[in-house]
C-alpha cells in the first residue's frame, strides 16, 4: 500500500506566469492550492527574456519539486504589443461574405492608415451571408472567392459574413475552400466575435495578422519547457480569465487580449476567497478597476477598441486611471506622467529626487509590508514637500474613490480586493465599497489568476423565440460545452457558467439572442 | 460638406438620445465622398419650383443594422423609381431626420447619387415613427412610399395616409429582412417650402463643432458643454450622475427610465427621463421640466458628447439639456402628431422655456 505523505509529495503542481507591461510574474500553485514559489521580474523588450527570467527564479525556488510541475499558464502581452506597435503583424486577405449587401461600407473602413497598410493584403465583398431569419442573401460565390486569392499575397485569410453568428456555414464553406486550396490559416468571425457586423470583421482581422506572433509565443514557452526540461503543458490565458490549449490560442490569437487584467480579478477572488467585489490592481503607471461577480470578471457592454480599431469580442469590464505607485507628484496635482520601472532608482523612499505616489502614500504612513526603512530614506523633508506630499495622497484617494463609484454601479456593500505592486497606497477605507481585503501575495494575482484558470467555450447567436426555443437553447449549451471541450476542459466537469437571452424587436418571427459560456477545470 | 465628425456629433445630439448610432452612417459618409467627390449643401432657395427633393432614411430594427448594412446600390433604385414615376430625376436628397444615423448616411446617398444635400430635414430631431415628419404635419399628402432593400427589390406604396404609410412600410421592412432604404414623400421644393425644417444640416455641423470645442482659429474652447448650451440656446436641467436606468422591450421599442442625481450645484436634486428610443419627459418631483416635441439630450458633462439612450449606464457624469423644438411641432397638428399624447404621456404640452424660465 502506497504511504499518504509519498504520494502527497507526487501531487502535482503548476505554474502561472503573466507578462505585464512593467513585471513578468511567475508562480507555483501546489494541488493543496497554495502559493509555493513567487518572483516578479522586469519584463523585457524582447518579453521572451522576462518570461525566462521569471520562470528560473520559480524553478530555482522548487528545486527538485520541479519535476512535479504538469502544466504551465502564460497571460501575456505579445499580442497587444504587436497591435499596438504594428510589429510582426501578418498580411491578411480580407474577406466579406454579404453582396450585394454592406457594400456601403467596405472592410477596413475607419482603420489607421499605418495600421491597414501593415496587415491588409486585399479587401472583397463577394455574395453570400444570411438575413436576420436564416435564409441566404446569395449562396456563397466561389468562383469570385478563387479570383480574389488569386490576386493577393497572404498569410492568412479573414472571413466574415453576414449575420454569422446565428449561421456560420457559409464562413466554414470558405474555410474548407482556402484550406485545401490555398493552404492558408483561415479566421473566422463566428468564432471571435458577436452581433455587429463592421466590430467583428475588424476583430477577425486582428486575429488572422496576429497568427505568426501566437505562432513565436507558443514556441518561445514550448522552447523554454524543453530547455529546463519540464515535462509540463502549456496554456495560454485569455480575456475571460479562462485557458486555452496552444492549439486553440494559435487559431484565436486575438482572444489573448485582456488577459492581463482578466486574470488579475480571478486571482483576487482566489487569493482572497470573496466571489463577489471590486477588485482594484494598482500598478507602476497606471490603476486597473474591475468587478467579479461569481468569482468572474464583469464583461464589457460597450464595444472596445484596440490599436485605433472598435472590435466586439468580450472583454472584462476595466476601468483604468492614470494613477500608479510611480505617478510623478507635483505642486499642481499628480501625474499622469510616472517614472514607471525606474522608480526603484527614482523614488525618494529609494533615495532618489523625485516624488511619487509611492513617496506620498509612505509619507502618509501607509507602508508595504516589505518597506522597512522606506520612511526613514525619505529623510527630513521641507514643509513644502510634506504638503505637497500630503495633497498627491488626498487627489489619489479622490481618484481612485471616484473609479470605486462608477464601477459599483451603486452597490456599495462589496468587498474590495486590492491588489497588485502598489496596493498599499490604497487608503482603509473607500466609500462606495464594503471593507478592503489585503490577501496575501496580492502582489503577484496575475500570475496566481493564470495559475488557476478554468477552460471555457462560448457561443453567441439569434434562436426562435417560439415553441423551440428551450430545444434551440438547449442546443447552444452543448455547443458552449463542446466548445469548452476544444480548449481543453475536462469533459466530465464542464459547467454552464453564464446564460443571458435577450429579445429581439421587429423581425418577422419572434427571436431571441442568446449567449451562453460554459467552463470546466483543465482534463488531466 | 466634408466635416463628418462634426456632422455625426451634431447629429448625435440632435438625436435626443434615439435615431441609432452614427458610426456606420460616418463611416459610409466618408467613403462616398472618397469615391464619388464632394457632396455640395444647398438651400431651398436654391432650387427651382419643380426641382424633386427626395427624402431618404434607413429604417429597421437597430441589432440588425448594425449587421445588416446597406448595400451602395439602394439610393440609385430609389432614384430610377422616382424618375419612372415622375418622368424626371430627383435634384437633392433630404434627410428625413437629422437626428442620429439618418442625419449623416444621407451625405453618403447623396454623393452615390451625384445629388446636392438639401439643408434641411422633415424632423429636426429624430423620431420614432414613419409619420412623424414635417410633411405630414405640414398637411402633404402621405401618397407615395418607395422602399428598397439589399437585394435589390422595390416597393412602391400608396398609401391613403400617414398612419397607413408607418404600417404598410414597417411590413416591408419586416419582409425584407428588416432592413431597408426608405423615401417617405417625394416633393417638389415649392411643395417643401414651409414643410421642410430648414438649415438644419448647418446647425448639425455647428453643434458638432461646438461640442468638439474649436473656435475658427482652431483653439479650444475651455468649456465644451458651456459651447454647446449656448449654440444651442439650452435650458440646463441638471448636471449629475447616472443613478439608475431600466430598460424593457414592449412593442417593438425600447422603453424605460434613467435617473440623474444632482452633484456640485444641483445636489439634493434628482431628475428622471423616460425614455422611448428617445428622451421624451423629463420630471423632478412630479413637476414636468422637459417633454417631446421640445427636444431632451443627455450630454457627458466632460466632452459635452451626446449619449444614446442604450449608451446610458450607471455612474457617467451627464449634464441633461433641453431647448424649443422647431415652432410646425408645436401647431396643433404637430402635437397631435407627436406631441406628449401620441407617446402615451397623459400630460398637456408646455414649451420648456415655459417649464424652466422660474426654475
Amino acid at each position: 500500500m502506497a504511504d499518504l505523505p509519498e504520494l502527497a509529495e507526487l501531487a502535482e503542481l503548476g505554474i502561472g506566469i503573466d507578462v505585464g507591461g512593467t513585471n513578468t510574474d511567475a508562480v507555483v500553485l501546489g494541488s493543496d492550492g497554495r502559493v509555493m514559489a513567487k518572483a516578479k521580474r522586469p519584463t523585457t523588450p524582447e518579453v521572451t527574456e522576462g518570461l525566462r527570467a521569471a520562470l528560473d527564479a520559480v524553478l530555482a525556488e522548487l528545486g527538485d519539486a520541479r519535476h512535479r510541475v504538469t502544466r504551465v499558464m502564460l497571460g501575456t502581452t505579445h499580442a497587444t504589443n504587436a497591435i499596438l506597435e504594428r510589429r510582426n503583424l501578418g498580411r491578411v486577405a480580407v474577406l466579406r461574405l454579404g453582396a450585394p449587401a454592406t457594400t456601403s461600407v467596405p472592410p477596413l473602413s475607419g482603420w489607421p492608415g499605418d495600421l491597414r497598410k501593415a496587415v491588409s493584403a486585399g479587401e472583397a465583398i463577394v455574395p453570400g451571408g444570411h438575413y436576420v431569419d436564416g435564409r441566404a442573401i446569395r449562396p456563397p460565390d466561389l468562383g469570385a472567392i478563387r479570383r480574389f486569392l488569386d490576386g493577393v499575397e497572404a498569410e492568412a485569410v479573414a472571413v466574415t459574413s453576414v449575420f454569422s453568428p446565428a449561421s456560420g456555414e457559409h464562413e466554414r464553406l470558405v474555410e474548407e475552400l482556402v484550406r485545401a486550396e490555398y493552404g492558408l490559416p483561415v479566421s473566422l468571425s463566428h468564432e471571435i466575435g458577436s452581433l455587429g457586423l463592421l466590430e467583428r470583421e475588424n476583430a477577425t482581422v486582428l486575429n488572422a495578422a496576429l497568427y505568426g506572433v501566437a505562432a513565436h509565443v507558443t514556441g518561445a514557452l514550448v522552447a523554454a519547457l524543453a530547455e529546463r526540461d519540464l515535462r509540463a503543458r502549456p496554456y495560454l490565458a485569455q480575456n475571460d480569465g479562462t485557458l486555452m490549449t496552444l492549439e486553440h490560442a494559435a487559431r484565436l490569437p486575438v482572444s489573448t487580449i485582456g488577459s492581463g487584467p482578466a486574470n488579475s480579478l480571478r486571482g483576487a477572488a482566489y487569493l482572497s476567497g470573496v466571489a463577489d467585489a471590486i477588485v482594484v490592481d494598482v500598478g507602476g503607471t497606471s490603476t486597473d478597476l474591475g468587478v467579479l461577480a461569481g468569482g468572474f470578471p464583469r464583461e464589457s457592454a460597450a464595444a472596445v477598441e484596440i490599436g485605433g480599431v472598435l472590435t466586439n469580442f468580450r472583454m472584462p469590464d476595466i476601468l483604468a486611471i492614470a494613477l500608479g505607485g510611480g505617478t510623478v507628484v507635483r505642486d499642481r496635482g499628480i501625474g499622469p506622467d510616472s517614472v514607471g520601472y525606474r522608480i526603484v532608482q527614482e523614488a525618494l523612499v529609494f533615495g532618489g529626487s523625485t516624488p511619487t505616489i509611492t513617496d506620498a502614500a509612505v509619507a502618509a504612513g501607509r507602508i508595504p509590508a516589505d518597506g522597512e526603512g522606506w520612511r526613514a530614506r525619505m529623510g527630513d523633508m521641507s514643509e513644502g514637500i510634506r504638503d505637497t506630499l500630503e495633497r498627491a495622497v488626498a487627489v489619489a484617494d479622490e481618484m481612485v474613490i471616484d473609479a470605486v463609484d462608477r464601477m459599483a454601479l451603486g452597490k456599495s456593500d462589496r468587498p474590495l480586493v486590492a491588489v497588485g505592486g502598489g496596493a498599499f497606497v490604497l487608503p482603509e477605507r473607500i466609500p462606495g465599497a464594503g471593507r478592503v481585503i489585503r490577501p496575501e501575495h496580492a502582489e503577484v494575482a496575475n500570475a496566481v489568476g493564470a495559475a488557476i484558470a478554468l477552460a471555457s467555450g462560448r457561443v453567441d447567436t439569434i434562436l426562435p423565440a417560439g415553441d423551440s426555443r428551450s430545444e434551440a437553447i438547449e442546443r447552444a449549451k452543448e455547443e458552449a460545452a463542446a466548445r469548452a471541450v476544444a480548449a481543453g476542459a475536462d469533459p466530465s466537469a464542464v459547467e454552464i457558467v453564464d446564460l443571458l437571452e435577450v429579445p429581439l424587436s421587429y423581425l418577422s418571427e419572434p427571436a431571441v439572442r442568446v449567449h451562453v459560456k460554459a467552463a470546466g477545470p483543465l482534463a488531466r | 460638406m466634408s466635416d463628418i465628425p462634426a456632422l455625426a456629433r451634431g447629429c448625435a445630439v440632435l438625436g435626443t438620445g434615439g435615431g441609432g448610432d452614427v458610426r456606420t452612417g460616418s463611416l459610409a459618409a466618408a467613403r462616398a465622398i472618397r469615391e464619388y467627390g464632394e457632396v455640395p449643401l444647398v438651400r431651398l432657395a436654391d432650387l427651382a419650383d419643380d426641382a424633386l427633393i427626395v427624402p431618404l432614411s434607413g429604417i429597421g430594427a437597430p441589432t440588425v443594422s448594425h449587421e445588416m448594412i446597406h448595400s451602395e446600390d439602394e439610393p440609385k433604385r430609389i432614384a430610377e423609381e422616382i424618375e419612372r414615376l415622375f418622368g424626371r430625376p430627383p435634384s437633392a436628397v433630404m434627410s428625413s431626420e437629422i437626428g442620429g444615423s439618418n442625419g449623416v448616411a444621407p451625405v453618403a446617398w447623396a454623393a452615390q447619387l451625384g445629388l446636392p444635400l438639401l439643408d434641411a430635414d422633415g424632423m429636426g430631431r429624430a423620431f420614432p415613427e414613419v409619420q412623424m415628419v414635417s410633411m405630414y404635419v405640414a398637411g402633404l399628402p402621405a401618397d407615395l412610399v418607395i422602399m428598397t432593400d439589399v437585394a435589390g427589390n422595390v416597393v412602391t406604396i400608396r398609401p391613403v395616409d400617414g398612419l397607413w404609410s408607418e404600417r404598410l412600410a414597417r411590413a416591408v421592412c419586416v419582409a425584407a429582412g428588416s432592413s431597408a432604404l426608405m423615401a417617405d414623400y417625394v416633393i417638389t421644393a415649392a411643395q417643401a417650402r414651409g414643410a421642410v425644417i430648414e438649415g438644419t444640416v448647418t446647425r448639425a455641423l455647428e453643434i458638432g463643432r461646438a461640442t468638439e470645442g474649436t473656435s475658427p482659429t482652431g483653439a479650444r474652447a475651455a468649456d465644451p458643454l458651456r459651447a454647446l448650451q449656448d449654440r444651442l440656446g439650452a435650458a440646463r436641467l441638471i448636471t449629475g450622475k447616472l443613478t439608475d436606468v431600466e430598460r424593457r422591450t414592449t412593442g417593438g421599442f425600447v422603453r424605460g427610465t434613467a435617473t440623474i442625481e444632482g452633484t456640485g450645484d444641483d445636489r439634493s436634486r434628482t431628475v428622471t427621463l423616460e425614455l422611448q428610443n428617445e428622451n421624451l419627459v423629463a420630471v423632478e418631483d412630479g413637476r414636468v421640466l422637459a417633454m417631446v416635441p421640445d427636444l431632451i439630450t443627455v450630454v457627458d458633462t466632460e466632452t459635452a458628447a451626446a449619449i444614446q439612450t442604450e449608451g446610458l449606464r450607471y455612474g457617467q457624469r451627464v449634464t441633461v439639456l433641453a431647448w424649443p423644438c422647431d415652432p410646425l411641432w408645436r401647431t396643433p397638428k404637430g402635437l397631435e402628431t407627436a406631441g406628449p399624447r401620441a407617446f402615451g404621456y397623459e400630460l398637456d404640452y408646455v414649451p420648456v422655456e415655459e417649464l424652466t424660465a422660474h426654475g
